[in-house]
């Protein structure tokens, strides 16, 4: 069932570019009216995440003559998102995300049709991602961008030549903001650098020292880091986990890092420090949103109608001083951990001294790494062998004694293939031991 | 025991730690003028109400059109027919019960005609796709009630955007990289005092220790500090060879060593504001950042003997407790004691100019010189002198021989201006081959006016032909983002605006500055 495009003249603006040729236009694109009608009636668009860059996207892709767009979001709206999440009002808090800003637009704008999902993209498999034209993404958590670049890399096929199927490529588009400063790029899976081949453009979280928070604290965060990480188990206030928006967590988490604050004579400790520590706050303005969502919508229409080339591939935006953006090409990494079909070796000097635990820590602190909670199994003697997991509650305790023992006692060899399952990717990836007497990289 | 917070604290917490409780409650004072309410000036809008302006009033006469439905997300297909400036008043009003939003169904020529007065209400006046006649008599307009004015326009995938204020005075710049201005050159005496009764130890902070072996380095360089990369090796290796063990403390030293020094000097930036006229010589009608500049100067060139007042923040240093405290209190306090001499001088100006004493706070006075290293002035330019004297002819000409630049862009879009002039509708509304041709020979003239000979690519006119006057609405998001951030850096007082005109290219997503 073909809808007809409408006689009116809602988008003579969009048909003077999509129905009419001009000398900037991409080699290959043929003006016509058919465009358009893709645009309405075949084309799904997927936009990750209704908060400050979704809504923006939602509202972009449903004037640019988008029709038939998902949104998923597991978020529910709070009074501190009224700021910019602009398809929300008061009278939300509380209520889903996605439904809220697909009711919105599809009240709005006469024909759009928005599907929300009220869950988290991981509920989703590949069935449900292979159907997109295009994929966008304004998230505010790097593992969620891995975990959709992960599972868009996997939808890529290969022909017999090994050369990807480009029709099994489903574009992605990512957004990211923080206070004035933004970034978007342009992601075509296998193709092009993924998230996880530029991994070092999300430096790890800051975090203290232990030793100072418990000890020589100097600033208020310390203090604060103090409540949250050693008094918090010890006082167990309200018998259950710190949660950050619970007022009376705060409240409780707010005098006593003042208390310590005033017993070490540190000053500048605020209630909104404390929140913005306990929460890891990333401070946020209607502004750059619009910006950063304005660019990755923009690029989704160029992808979607051949009408001008797209970014190749990264930009950045920053309107602190003046405005200024900057694009340039990042490159693949040939070793990259989501796209390259590559086994990365991880050179050990002591595996009779190195644990497990070691190697796990290695796992998350290097920059090239940085997994989250990562399961191991491997093969020994024929056998799998799970080494360590600790998302199932049974399995974690099993196989926990493992984490002290060295690689020479899990009877782990040169050369040794371990798989290795995280949150930051839906598939495993594998690794390689390598034992060396050497001084080469690392124990 | 709920959060101590207000409402409105924890609706606008994100920006806040952005701006801070001062400039949020500039922002809830502001009036802002839109002329013209079309997809871009409700972008640039609804950048505003969402962080809470006080209020905004549209002008607007045109009657909403379909196409203004396919563009505007503030309409709805109801809205047909109807004013614009009433119906997005409506909508935009929606987004932020905290604003205060009006609407006049009148022409804007009529009001700047017979009511221009009306124009004194507001803080900033942004002017969406004005014709030229309207955009210089309201240039000229603003430009003598000193009320800023941006003026912009979004066509097909290219959108310009130019500010018009007179003179803008910054004191939070809130620039990327802020160095930590230590006097490690030219220590105070109580940090003299401080740093010689310390031992060497883990629990030092780096400070006193680089401070220490620049002592030793002087020494034996004939009082010189270490200037050359060589000099700073030598200079970290002798931090090196004190350290007993792997001292923590020693390593931050030894790193700080390339950072540490050069703060505290006014740099060309700052001395160029404290010898402006405005600094040297202040009447009754100076501001306040004048005043402040001018007490500054008066500091600099006496009890601060050539350097800026100490800010008195220092960066985080592992070790003990009461050691970094002790070393954080005797920067705080020289910070404080020199604000204070700035304070004074400022109440004897004000007393010397007739103001009153309580016009510049301590709190003021004791930011500014937080600041005084990054402040920063910017004048600006008439937009009714660029567009009928043509005044910067000199830039135009040589960018436009430069082929990475947008100037190519900011000529066809003047040119764009003109034929709707002239013809009265948008170049290639109906025709595109003929307008290309029409269009060119309104370029020509402009650059003849200019007195520029330049070639011009004709792609670039048929482009805007192409566009045939339609507004898309991403380009009109972005450049409503920057613009509202603008607006929102004229009305805080915070943040450099950009000086003095944007051209952004959608198509291969550049955004490029220029000054006229
Ligand atoms: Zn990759």
């Amino acid at each position: 069932m073909v809808e007809i495009v409408p006689l009116n003249k809602k988008w003579n603006y969009l048909r003077k570019i999509l129905e009419r040729s001009g000398p900037f236009q991409q080699e290959t694109f043929e003006p016509s009216g058919e465009i358009l009608e893709f645009l309405n009636n075949t084309c799904k668009i997927l936009v990750i995440g209704a908060g400050g860059l979704g809504c923006e996207l939602l509202k972009n892709f449903a004037m640019m003559g988008f029709k038939n767009i998902d949104v998923i979001d597991m978020d529910i709206i709070e009074l501190s998102n009224l700021n910019r999440q602009f398809l929300f009002r008061r009278k939300d808090i509380g209520k889903s995300k996605a439904e809220t800003a697909a009711e919105f637009i599809n009240k709005r704008i006469a024909g759009c049709k928005v599907t929300p999902h009220f869950c988290k993209i991981q509920d989703y498999d590949e069935s449900f991602y292979r159907q997109f034209h295009v994929i966008v993404s304004g998230l505010d958590s790097i593992v969620a961008r891995r975990w959709i670049n992960g599972m868009l890399i996997s939808l890529v096929k290969y022909d017999d030549d090994g050369n990807p199927d480009v029709s099994t490529i489903v574009p992605m588009i990512d957004g990211g903001t923080e206070g004035f400063k933004g970034n978007a790029r342009v992601i075509l899976p296998t193709l092009s650098p993924c998230i996880d081949c530029t991994l070092d453009l999300y430096p790890p979280q800051v975090s203290y020292p232990l030793c100072t928070i418990a000890n020589t604290p100097r600033l208020p965060e310390h203090c604060i880091e103090y409540v949250k990480v050693i008094l918090w188990d010890k006082e167990n206030p309200f018998n259950c986990a710190l949660d950050g928006d619970d007022p009376e967590h705060l409240s409780f988490v707010f005098e006593k890092a003042q208390e310590r604050a005033n017993k070490f004579n540190i000053t500048g400790l605020t209630y909104r420090l404390v929140q913005g520590v306990l929460k890891n706050i990333i401070p946020a303005v209607s502004s750059t949103n619009a910006v950063i969502a304005a660019i990755c919508a923009s690029e989704v229409f160029k992808i979607a109608t051949s009408c001008y080339e797209y970014l190749n591939n990264y930009m950045v935006f920053n309107d602190i001083d003046g405005i200024y953006t900057y694009k340039y090409e990042a490159e693949k990494n040939p070793e990259c951990l989501a796209c390259s079909s590559k086994v990365r070796t991880i050179a050990i000097k002591n595996p009779s001294s190195m644990t497990l635990q070691d190697l796990i820590d290695y796992l998350c602190n290097n920059p090239e790494y940085q997994l989250k909670n990562p399961g191991l199994t491997t093969t020994l003697n024929g056998k799998n062998k799970t080494l360590y997991m600790s998302t199932v509650k049974s399995i974690e305790e099993q196989t926990r004694c493992n984490l002290t023992q060295s690689l020479h006692e899990l009877n782990l060899s040169d050369g040794q293939e371990l798989v290795i399952a995280d949150v930051t990717n839906p598939n495993s990836i594998i690794v390689k031991l390598k034992f060396t007497d050497n001084e080469v990289e690392m124990y | 025991m709920s959060s101590p917070e207000s409402d409105k604290s924890r609706k606008y917490d994100r920006q806040i730690r952005l701006w801070g409780d001062h400039g949020q409650s500039l922002l809830e004072n502001s009036q802002i003028c839109l002329i013209n309410a079309n997809a871009l000036g409700t972008e640039i809008l609804k950048g505003l109400v969402l962080p809470g302006i006080g209020s905004f009033t549209i002008i607007d006469h045109n009657l909403v059109t379909e196409e203004d439905i396919g563009s505007n997300f503030f309409l709805e297909s109801s809205s047909l027919g109807q004013n614009r400036a009433k119906c997005c008043t409506q909508y935009l009003q929606e987004l932020n019960p905290d604003v205060n939003g009006e609407s006049i169904d009148e022409n804007v020529d009529n009001i700047i005609a017979n009511n221009s007065d009306f124009f004194k209400n507001f803080s900033v006046v942004v002017a969406c796709s004005l014709t030229e006649k309207s955009l210089i008599k309201l240039s000229n307009l603003l430009w003598d009630f000193n009320i800023p004015l941006i003026a912009c326009k979004s066509l097909g995938f290219f959108g310009i955007a130019r500010v018009q204020m007179k003179e803008y005075c910054v004191v939070e710049t809130h620039p990327d990289n802020k160095h930590h201005d230590l006097r490690l050159e030219e220590p105070f005496e109580a940090m003299l005092e401080y740093c010689e009764k310390i031992e060497y130890g883990s629990k030092v902070p780096w400070l006193v220790i680089l401070f220490k072996h620049i002592q030793e380095y002087k020494k034996t360089h004939d009082g010189n500090l270490p200037e050359t990369y060589k000099e700073k090796i030598e200079l970290k290796d002798m931090i090196r060879s004190s350290m007993t063990a792997d001292e923590e403390n020693f390593e931050e030293a030894i790193r700080s060593v390339n950072s540490s020094f050069g703060g505290g000097k006014p740099n060309s930036t700052i001395q160029h504001i404290l010898n402006d006229e405005s600094c040297t010589k202040l009447s009754k009608c100076s501001s306040s950042f004048w005043i402040m500049a001018h007490a500054l100067k008066d500091f600099i060139n006496k009890e601060g003997t050539g350097y800026l007042p100490l800010p008195g923040n220092i960066p985080d240093m592992t070790a003990e407790t009461a050691l970094y405290i002790n070393l954080q209190n005797v920067y705080r306090a020289k910070a404080l004691q020199d604000a204070d001499v700035i304070f004074r001088r400022v109440q004897e100006l004000l007393e010397e100019l007739n103001k009153s004493c309580d016009s510049i706070t301590e709190k003021e006075v004791r930011l500014f010189c937080r600041e005084a290293a990054y402040l920063s002035v910017t004048r600006g330019s008439k937009i009714a002198d660029e567009y009928e004297k043509g005044s910067n002819s000199a830039l135009v000409s040589s960018e436009l021989e430069n082929i990475e630049s947008l100037m190519g862009h900011y000529v066809a879009l003047r040119s764009q201006d003109r034929f709707v002039t002239e013809h009265g509708c948008m170049p290639g509304e109906i025709q595109v081959d003929i307008d290309v041709a029409r269009i060119k020979s309104q370029a020509s003239r402009l650059l003849n006016d200019w007195g520029i000979n330049a070639q011009l690519n004709d792609d670039l006119f048929h482009e805007i032909c192409r566009y045939g006057g339609a507004e898309i609405h991403t380009i009109s998001a972005y450049l409503g983002g920057c613009i509202a951030h603008e607006v929102i850096k004229l009305v805080t007082r915070q943040y450099k605006p950009f000086d003095n005109t944007i051209i952004y290219d959608g198509i291969t997503s550049q955004c490029v500055t220029y000054k006229f």
